[in-house]
């Protein structure tokens, strides 16, 4: 399932999208954050249950102030959250 | 009630039996309770089909409306909640319903629900509810492929229509029929964030534009809004539309109109989606508990 967190405003889409069939429950991203945007929660989308990344229901409304400082206007881009993901379950719309 | 204190938010609350079905010959009887922010609903399941439900105002407090509603359902069955061995609890007061032995997001509720009601060509669905809104994808068991929810603001949900209805003092139920009782769709509202479209909509009525030309304006903008999240996730037919304002004519038959995908017609009532997939997890959960999959 491709979940998707955030929001569009006025300015752009601003979505974190976590592919929960992918994503293994390590808590790796959570760690790698330094904002607090990640969390691991109970997976209640199916009776079989487990562990996934979400993005926290506070911060779902303003990743796109949260996320700022990781992202530079020019240069790479390397996110804490997608690198330390070794499943590569993390993608950002913008 | 005199004209000034009408509480033209209100709208009904029900609760209905299936006359022709008997739970003594039954194997499984599962409950599903939804606490919405708006509205809680509980749905009664026999083997799996429909049989009692209920649908009321959530109340201060979810604990007691769980327990309210779930009543409420069981009321002419001579069923009592301990007599339903296994309860799902979904929506946002999920974790409050305490006869409820597990909790399922609401997102892969109203899917398993949307698939109930209207059958498996079901691919997209959209939920909207009391305080926020979502765009779910699915497939042909009912089972969540991609969603968004979005909760920036009460923007496009029942709330925020409650709270129109209140200012142009239409009852919520009419709403959506005024809305489209104009000859030309007005300018929509620029704002949808409930405070900000409330005095805008104030501003337009006070220049002298009709209740009729303010509510279409205001049902645009949230049509426009509810669009841009479609748009994100995909929208593939079949598509329908859940929750309590899946009922509004105003908003369905605007989104019709400007996404060109006419809306499946629901066979029930698509307010109580959620309840149902949650009484079908209840099912699939008993029937793993007692070993019979
Ligand atoms: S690092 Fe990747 S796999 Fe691990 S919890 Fe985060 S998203 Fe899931
Ligand atoms: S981009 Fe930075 S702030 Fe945003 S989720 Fe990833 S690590 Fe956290």
């Amino acid at each position: 399932m491709q979940a998707h967190y955030g929001y569009k405003d006025g300015s752009g889409d601003y979505f974190i999208i976590i592919d929960t069939d992918k994503c293994n429950g390590c808590g790796k991203c959570v760690n790698a954050c330094p904002y607090g945007v990640l969390e691991l929660i109970e997976d209640e989308f199916d009776i079989e249950g487990g562990l996934m990344a979400a993005v926290t229901e506070e911060q779902r409304k303003k990743i796109k102030y949260s996320c700022g400082p990781c992202k530079p206007v020019s240069g790479e881009r390397r996110l804490p959250c997608v690198l330390a993901c070794e499943p590569k379950a993390i993608t950002h719309s913008w | 009630m005199s004209e000034k204190s009408r509480e033209f938010w209100r709208w009904r609350e029900y609760r209905y039996t299936m006359p022709d079905m008997d739970w003594h010959d039954t194997k499984v009887v599962t409950a599903g309770v939804d606490i919405g922010s708006v509205g809680s609903k509980a749905v009664v399941m026999l083997d799996g089909e429909l049989y009692s439900f209920a649908a009321m105002r959530t109340g201060g407090e979810s604990e007691e409306t769980a327990i309210k509603v779930m009543n409420w359902a069981l009321e002419e069955t001579e069923l009592k909640t301990e007599n339903v061995p296994y309860v799902v609890g979904t929506g946002y007061g999920r974790v409050n319903v305490p006869f409820a032995k597990r909790t399922i997001t609401e997102i892969a509720c109203h899917a398993r629900g949307a698939h109930y009601i209207y059958g498996p060509t079901v691919r997209t669905v959209l939920d909207i509810g009391g305080q926020d809104c979502k765009a779910i994808r699915c497939d042909e068991k009912g089972k969540v492929m991609s969603f968004l929810m979005n909760d920036k603001c009460a923007a496009g949900t029942g709330r925020g229509l409650e709270v129109f209805a209140d200012l142009i003092r239409v009852p919520i139920e009419e709403l959506g029929k005024t809305s489209l009782d104009v000859e030309d769709e007005p300018p929509p509202v620029s704002n949808t964030c409930v405070i900000f479209a409330k005095a805008e909509s104030l501003a337009l009525l006070r220049q002298g534009l009709s209740r009729e030309k303010v509510a279409a304006a205001y049902h645009l903008a949230m049509v426009n809004r509810i669009i841009d999240l479609l748009t994100r996730v995909g929208i593939e037919k079949d598509f329908v539309v859940t929750g309590g304002v899946a009922k509004n004519t105003g908003i369905v038959s605007r989104l019709e109109r400007n996404l060109g995908i006419k809306p499946l017609e629901p066979k029930l009532d698509p307010i109580l989606a959620g309840a149902m997939g949650a009484a079908l997890f209840a099912k699939a959960l008993y029937e793993k508990e007692i070993g019979l999959r």
